[in-house]
């Protein structure tokens, strides 16, 4: 039975290769070369917002290593999740400066804001996700946070509470 | 395409050209820390204001609008300079509203926006440009000469800055060895915190046998509270281009790579604009400037591991796997990349390189101490008046950088402590304030330069949970490969915390300095080697406070929640009952309009009374 044929013959090998189809592309662009898998998996994190199980497995098929191999890599670096996040990724930077301008105090805002207890990190509804980072670099600016790529300069308490409002607004509105 | 050396220096005669053709400049500043207090914004109005179409400017030439990298002065960002009027101006803080005004007072009528210039705390003396303001002018930046004064994004304003000229001086006019031995003589060392001494490490690679080299510039700017890196790749991305193409070329390596940390998107997209523009001219690819020499330069980027600053972890994350460190020897200059051997240097390191060769290594050696050559970068942050990057001479004295160029604590706090050097650093107090910050300085204090980080701490950080901090950040970043590494530091973080909790004892502040020991002499990377330094740095220059902790119950910072009592001043209580309200466990209790009282044994310490008070009858004891 060929490739194609065997995935025409089911509804769920249909579905499975739909799914994976972006998979592939990422592959192909980097060679199915196994050097390039930190890359990768920085593409499939960014297709899917977190590393999805299956996917990991497939890369290992696809790169010839054990699965045991790629998921000792993603779970090595800080910056793959293995589990999904938010429409809005809150990062928190706890680097030194901002530490010792305060940042705790504003990662404790935002988690009573989210209703996030000790070890939740994304909303249930999927809209936020939260995590703290060891140092953004925007160091004169302490201490800051970044929602989606967007640096918030010098926040208190208080501000962050009002960014998170204007977004809950702006989604409820949608 | 640039392929000789004529070719290049007839590129930068027109660059020149295409500059003085413009009689205003305007430059904003988009750095990170700019973009964050909206410098995208105001350059966009400023080239909605000054596009193609305006014409209604009393000079001739007209008006150019470009961004530039970081000034280092982000605390006052964004930052907007203004060249080619009588002298230039340098605007602070400028906002989307301000943008007009600028044009019209300034670009078109000539006069200075006296509000946006900076004013000196204290004086209240309004400073036209750098040279005026004491953050800048007591700096020597070499390194940092174009950040901020150049369009990053443009490999003109690189070159008509005399940009690629030392390429094609050691392409020409040095052999390789020659050119290691010039970065010998210069006394250039290691800018990442090693301070091994560069060319040294470069005539190793060059003696190497291997079919194949290659040279790795290491972006991964990992300790927090440092981002001079970040903002050499940001503001002046074809300078670290330039010095590692003269690295390849020193050590015959025909493939570079820079490896930047994932949380530097914007100087990923530098030095991919730099690459790209780079390789159309001819100056990466085949036959550089007319020579023999061939090299290309890629990008890879990290995805969050402080230990991949380490040269052996760097080099297996490139090659796609877990990060983590090995045993030396063998040295990546003989087994590196591959199994290849690969020239590893800093970024600030590769930097400094272009300019050792076009003002020659004497320049260069001229600069700093007998140990120490050259200029550093800091990245000056915390409780200070002036946070940002700055670049002074190495040997430079604490007390000149935090209270000269940083213009001391802010807010009218008292001084307490510096950590420089990040995680691997230590914490440095009063008495340490003259010490001049060179490599061997520093190590005798057990602290180092590390790559560069200062954090200023007042009067209101505790030295113990800062030192706990630390332990936190290493517990977390270790790899797990070496037993008294990974569960060292998670013992020391298990005991600052419990000291934190009050629940330290006499023996605790035993184990930490017996711990601290084993961990540094069982790790075999400098993560592990140097994930002590705070505790050790906090015994040694702060014991007064952690024993504060240990023996007498009280933080005194007022810091750890632990020891914190609140108490209800009987005098000044209406009895109004709010903070018994306010209270979330009831260990408030009274009766209205007659004192209240806190039962201590109920209280959780969250301050929530304090706040609520509106009679400042509440106190907080440590």
């Amino acid at each position: 039975m060929s490739p194609q044929s065997m995935i025409e013959a089911s509804p769920a090998r249909q579905a499975g290769l739909r799914r994976f189809q972006k998979v592939n592309e990422i592959l192909a662009y980097y060679q199915y070369d196994a050097t390039n898998l930190i890359a990768i998996l920085q593409k499939v994190q960014a297709e899917y917002t977190y590393l999805p199980q299956d996917i990991l497995t497939y890369l290992a098929t696809a790169l010839k290593r054990s699965p045991s191999e790629i998921y000792g890599v993603a779970t090595f670096y800080a910056q793959f999740s293995l589990e999904p996040k938010g429409k809005y990724e809150i990062r928190v930077c706890d680097g030194t400066a901002c530490h010792v301008r305060r940042s705790i105090p504003v990662l404790q805002a935002i988690k009573r804001k989210l209703k996030l207890g000790a070890g939740e990190k994304t909303t249930p509804d999927l809209r936020f996700s939260l995590e703290t980072v060891s140092c953004l670099g925007a160091c004169g600016l302490a201490p800051v946070v970044v929602i989606n790529n967007k640096v918030y300069p010098q926040q208190t308490p208080e501000s962050i509470a009002k960014i998170l409002d204007d977004i809950n607004r702006r989604e409820d509105e949608q | 395409m640039i392929s000789t050396t004529d070719a290049l220096t007839e590129f930068k005669a027109q660059a020149l050209a295409g500059q003085t053709a413009t009689a205003v400049r305007v430059l904003v500043c988009a750095g990170t820390g700019c973009i964050a207090n909206g410098a995208a914004d105001v350059l966009t109005r400023f080239q909605a204001l000054l596009g193609p179409d305006v014409v209604a400017f009393q000079h001739e030439a007209g008006t150019k609008v470009d961004h530039s990298g970081c000034h280092g002065f982000c605390e006052r960002g964004p930052l907007v300079r203004v060249e080619g009027l009588n002298a230039d101006i340098l605007y602070t803080r400028v906002r989307i509203e301000d943008v007009p005004e600028i044009v019209e007072r300034t670009i078109q009528g000539g006069e200075v926006v006296e509000r946006l210039l900076y004013t000196g705390p204290g004086n209240g003396l309004r400073c036209r440009n750098e040279g005026e303001i004491p953050f800048y002018a007591r700096q020597t930046r070499t390194t940092l000469a174009n950040c901020g004064h150049i369009n990053p994004d443009s490999i003109e304003d690189y070159i008509a800055n005399d940009g690629y000229r030392a390429l094609a001086i050691v392409l020409h006019h040095a052999t390789p060895s020659q050119v290691c031995q010039a970065v010998l003589d210069s006394g250039l060392r290691g800018r990442g915190g090693g301070g091994f001494p560069t060319g040294r490490k470069w005539e190793f690679v060059r003696k190497a046998a291997g079919e194949k080299k290659y040279v790795i510039v290491n972006g991964d700017e990992g300790d927090p509270g440092a981002f001079m890196d970040r903002s050499l790749m940001e503001g002046d991305p074809h300078a670290v281009i330039e010095g590692m193409s003269i690295a390849a070329y020193a050590v015959g390596a025909d493939e570079g790579i820079i490896y930047v940390r994932a949380e530097y998107p914007l100087a990923v997209s530098r030095l991919r604009t730099a690459i790209r523009q780079a390789t159309e001219q001819g100056l990466l690819g085949q036959h550089i400037l007319g020579s023999d020499f061939s090299f290309t330069v890629r990008i890879k980027e990290g995805a969050g591991a402080f230990v991949c600053g380490e040269e052996t972890a760097l080099i297996a994350s490139v090659e796609g796997k877990r990060g983590m460190p090995r045993s030396k020897p063998p040295f990546p200059a003989n087994s590196g990349l591959f199994g290849m051997p690969t020239l590893i240097n800093n970024v600030e390191t590769m930097g400094n390189v272009p300019l050792i060769i076009r003002r020659g290594p004497e320049w260069f050696a001229g600069l700093g101490t007998a140990n120490s050559k050259g200029t550093k970068t800091f990245a000056l942050t915390g409780e200070v008046i002036n946070t940002g990057l700055i670049e002074v001479p190495m040997g430079t004295t604490l007390r000149e950088v935090i209270f000269d160029i940083g213009g001391g604590v802010r807010n009218g706090k008292r001084f307490k402590a510096v950590q420089i050097g990040g995680p691997s650093g230590g914490c440095l107090n009063e008495q340490h304030l003259d010490l001049p910050l060179d490599y061997d300085a520093l190590l005798k204090v057990g602290a180092m330069i590390g790559s560069g980080g200062l954090v200023v701490m007042n009067e209101d950080t505790c030295i113990v949970e800062l030192a706990r901090y630390f332990m936190h950040f290493t517990q977390n970043e270790s790899c797990g490969k070496c037993t008294l590494c990974r569960e060292g530091t998670r013992r020391l973080l298990q005991i600052l915390e419990k000291i934190i909790a009050g629940l330290g004892t006499a023996e605790d502040l035993e184990t930490l300095e017996e711990l601290a020991a084993a961990v540094k002499d069982g790790s075999l990377c400098g993560l592990g080697k140097t994930a002590p330094n705070p505790v050790l740095s906090m015994l040694r220059f702060f014991g007064e406070e952690l024993r504060a902790h240990v023996l007498e119950g009280c933080c005194p910072a007022k810091v750890c929640q632990a020891f914190k009592r609140y108490v209800i001043d009987r005098e000044k209580c209406r009895g109004c009952s709010k903070c018994a309200r306010a209270c979330p466990v009831g260990a408030i209790t009274g009766k209205v309009k007659e004192p209240f009282s806190i039962a201590a044994a109920d209280c959780v310490r969250c301050g929530a009374c304090l706040a609520s008070c509106p009679f400042g009858a509440i106190e907080e004891v440590a």
